[in-house]
């Protein structure tokens, strides 16, 4: 594999201050090598998306530091950050809330070449939408005259325009039907064989992320608790929460998902005391 | 590279139905009848203070002895006249100008004071916020008509002054709405997509958020002018206006100091002033109604019967069922369109129950699933029209009654929702909601339905039960809280569970518990349900028979071990592939 080229390094994310403070992340290191594809696996609460948003710019960096290539990035000043548009774009969850309901679509992809300078963005939309496999005569068009899928290409249309280096994809897939998923996972797949952008991808579906990554990292409580190869943390995990995670998800195979289930049941008889879950949640979300 | 993925999804992407491109919106106004007369009025008010000079016979300070009080349509004064004997016509067209121009300046003052301190303080939050709101707070607190007639001891009767200031009293208006508004698109991604792309807080504010907070500035402008019309014609008729200079106001006082000699006088300016108002309030209510709305209404009762007359009266030979928990048959539910016209999204649904069958009903967003697990309950939104059909249970049809729906519900048929912590509610303790639920449909003390509670808690894998049972609902976490709504699904002794994706808003690990509990309730009591869910790993972990929709249609149904080895129709085997592709394969450890 290549040089790395974002590099994260003890990073801490703490939100508010004095005692009612919460450290969402606690010292996460890991590197992102160009033209790879590395997720960031986790339940509710483990702090995947806080990770991405603070490589973003987005939430604040309380300790450690991201670089990207030779450059601090993280606690820049807004005008030096802006710089960073060309390297790091972004692929939200949500394609309803993460485009502009007002603009149309040929805005919405025109707006981050127009802010880089560059002048015939209009004459670039047309290719933008035929590399993520939408028709040309969409960009006249606004976003809710578009499915959820459709709307999601539109949002990679978008971070594809300034040709990063690296796409967050932060739970690209979750909002979309399971059709459209493996539609849009194919998509992102081809784009890096073309591209060669690297791919921080963010998940809870630990499925999703072995299908596109070359790396896993699996976070629990703002920790990693492994890192490795795709098919090793996968297939044999070291950690037993990966191990949980692995084997809670369902197969759509009744007798392979009876398999599962009876050796799921069978782990955690043998753990004890790590099932159920605890009974009263540390941290309750809204 | 090769093309083929590409074209792929070129034929996967079909256009959604393009929605009729919207009239602009002063079309879209005046083809309301209540639009075009408020808009014909103020218009007229307009045209009135424009062209005064052409409309006023005379003069407005004209006096002429003669015609003191003169009544309405003497020659030469439509209206009348004064106690001076001054042509009211005149006065009033003379006076629209600076109540229109005081109206405005109440207007331009609240919205640059108003709308710039709420985006300010909406986007930087922080301080910002704090002192606005302090300085918003005191100012809605001072009153505001005494504030403008102390004004009126500084600076002698000056019209504009005095509408500056009550621009800035109600300027905290425009400042509440505008930071509420802003506060919401701050947190929409697409703000932070701009922001990643390096977009700078002026142009996110001039690009996206001026863009969201507009409608609703249009809206309240409205309101402003009524309202500072309002003010203006009462400061004038408290006498603080200019004595030379008429205006609605003035003409008002005038009139009212001299009504025992001509009352008709005072009609003609509450006349002007309350239309002029009423206009503004109307025209703010139809805009609000135009911007703010999707232009779909729910049919009136009505209709709906006119809908559905021909399905409740087609005789039903048999009662179907037979040993099933539930039947439904020819299930067809619709939905009203904007134009008047409904699309139908369930077509004629039949789906069999078996007792303790667990029966998944499988498909993607907009299939149809949740809209038959609602109809089973009785609780589509209120639009919904459910066209025809039948849903038999105990040898009745619900939906011929419902009466008969509505006491099945929460005692024959429990439900477990999809967002367990937004099914609670949090003013209530956990202990408290269950309690209520369960001698909604039982008779039974408190004391005795707490002890069954605190034994069925337990039994949801509960162990605190006791200490849960005082817990408010963000105490607890969103796999504890499905717990706590099967738990109240199940106390009732119902026959079905209807549970609609209940194990989507959960983490994976805490799905795998809750599946477990579905399956052990369902064979320990014989409990039959139906499973809505989109996910083929969750049919497979907990169904008996899968039905899988698409467009409204059951388009197969089998028993889930034949529907996984041998998917008969292409879509089935569509799903199934994509699900499996994200599969992790299992391999020999």
């Amino acid at each position: 594999m290549s040089e790395a080229i974002l590099s994260v390094k003890d990073l801490v994310v703490t939100f508010g201050a004095g005692r009612t403070a919460k450290t969402v992340i606690d010292h996460v290191s890991f590197e992102l090598h160009a033209g790879e594809t590395l997720s960031l696996v986790g339940e509710s609460g483990s702090g995947k998306t806080t990770i991405g948003r603070a490589i973003l710019g987005l939430a604040p960096v309380s300790g450690g530091e991201v670089r990207f290539r030779d450059k601090t990035i993280s606690n820049t000043s807004r005008r030096e950050r802006r710089k960073t548009a060309h390297d790091i774009q972004v692929v939200f969850q949500d394609p309803y809330s993460s485009l502009n309901p007002s603009m149309t679509v040929e805005d919405i992809l025109v707006e981050p070449l127009k802010v880089a300078g560059i002048a015939d963005g209009r004459s670039r939309v047309r290719k933008l939408l035929d590399s993520v496999g939408l028709p040309a005569d969409s960009g006249s068009r606004f976003p809710k005259e578009f499915s959820g899928g459709q709307r999601q290409r539109i949002a990679i249309a978008r971070a594809l325009a300034l040709e990063p280096a690296v796409i967050i994809c932060d739970e690209p897939t979750s909002a979309l039907d399971v059709t459209t998923q493996a539609k849009v996972l194919e998509l992102l797949r081809e784009l890096q064989e073309r591209t060669g952008v690297a791919y921080l991808f963010i998940s809870h579906d630990l499925g999703v992320v072995n299908s596109i990554s070359d790396r896993i990292a699996v976070l629990y409580q703002g920790h990693i608790v492994e890192l490795g190869e795709a098919a090793q943390v996968t297939h044999h995990p070291a950690h037993d929460y990966t191990r949980r995670l692995q084997m809670s998800a369902p197969v759509a195979d009744p007798a392979a998902q009876r398999e599962r289930r009876e050796q799921r049941l069978a782990l955690f008889a043998a753990a004890g005391a790590v099932e159920p879950a605890p009974a009263i949640a540390q941290q309750p979300t809204v | 590279m090769t093309n083929r993925p590409t074209t792929e999804f070129m034929l996967s992407v079909t256009p959604q139905p393009t929605p009729r491109r919207r009239r602009p919106l002063i079309v879209r106004l005046l083809m309301k009848p209540e639009g075009a007369i408020t808009i014909a009025f103020l218009l007229f008010v307009v045209v009135l203070a424009v062209f005064a000079w052409v409309i006023a016979p005379v003069p407005p300070n004209l006096t002429d002895l003669n015609t003191v009080n003169a009544p309405p349509f003497s020659p030469g004064h439509p209206l009348g006249a004064d106690q001076s004997g001054r042509d009211i016509l005149s006065r009033l067209a003379w006076g629209s100008q600076p109540t229109i121009i005081g109206a405005l300046i109440v207007l331009v003052v609240s919205v640059l004071v108003g709308v710039t301190s709420g985006l300010l303080a909406g986007f930087f939050r922080g301080k910002a916020e704090g002192v606005g709101t302090f300085v918003s707070d005191v100012i809605m607190s001072l009153p505001g008509i005494v504030l403008l007639i102390a004004l009126y001891t500084l600076t002698g009767p000056n019209i504009p002054a005095a509408m500056a200031v009550f621009g800035i009293l109600v300027a905290p208006t425009y400042f509440r709405l505008v930071r509420s508004v802003v506060v919401n698109v701050r947190n929409e991604l697409y703000v932070d997509a701009a922001r990643v792309v390096g977009l700078s807080n002026t142009r996110i504010i001039g690009r996206h958020v001026l863009w969201a907070v507009r409608g609703p500035v249009i809206i309240q402008s409205a309101f402003i002018i009524a309202a500072g019309i309002g003010i203006q014609a009462g400061v004038d008729f408290l006498g603080l206006g200019d004595p030379k200079q008429p205006s609605w106001g003035t003409v008002m006082q005038d009139a009212f100091n001299n009504i025992y000699n001509n009352p008709v006088g005072v009609w003609w300016p509450a006349l002007l002033i309350s239309l002029t108002i009423l206009s503004l309030v109307l025209l703010g209510n139809i805009l609000r109604d135009e911007l703010q709305s999707t232009g779909v209404r729910p049919l009136s009762n009505r209709s709906k019967r006119t809908l559905t007359r021909d399905s409740t009266a087609r005789p039903v030979k048999a009662v179907p069922g037979g040993e099933n928990v539930i039947a439904i048959r020819g299930l067809k539910v619709a939905y009203p369109q904007a134009g008047g016209t409904i699309t139908e999204v369930v077509h004629g649904v039949d789906l069999d129950v078996k007792p303790g069958e667990i029966h998944g009903l499988v498909g993607e967003s907009g299939s149809g699933k949740s809209q038959i697990a609602f109809s089973t309950l009785g609780i589509l939104p209120k639009e919904a029209i459910t066209l025809s059909g039948s849903i038999w249970m105990d040898g009745d049809d619900l939906l011929a009654d419902g009466k008969r729906l509505a006491s099945a519900r929460g005692s024959k048929i429990g439900y477990v929702p999809q967002e367990p912590m937004s099914n609670l509610d949090p003013s209530f303790t956990i202990g408290a909601q269950l309690t209520y639920g369960l001698r909604a449909v039982r008779s039974m003390s408190k004391k005795e339905a707490r002890a069954e509670l605190l034994a069925l808690l337990t039994r949801v894998g509960i162990r605190n039960a006791e200490q849960v049972f005082r817990m408010y609902p963000h105490e607890i976490s969103g796999g504890m809280a499905q717990r706590v709504l099967i738990c109240g699904a199940i106390a009732s002794g119902p026959k079905l569970i209807v549970a609609d994706e209940p194990t989507t808003a959960l983490d994976v690990t805490v799905q795998a518990e809750v599946l477990e509990l579905l399956r052990e309730l369902s064979r320990e009591r014989g409990l039959a349900m139906i499973l809505v869910t989109h996910n083929l790993g969750v049919v497979a972990d907990i169904c008996d028979v899968v039905s899988v929709m698409r467009d409204g249609r059951i388009v197969e149904e089998a028993d889930v071990e034949s529907l996984f080895a041998s998917p008969k129709q292409a879509y089935t085997q569509e799903l199934l592939a994509s699900s499996r592709s994200v599969e992790i394969i299992e391999e020999a450890s």
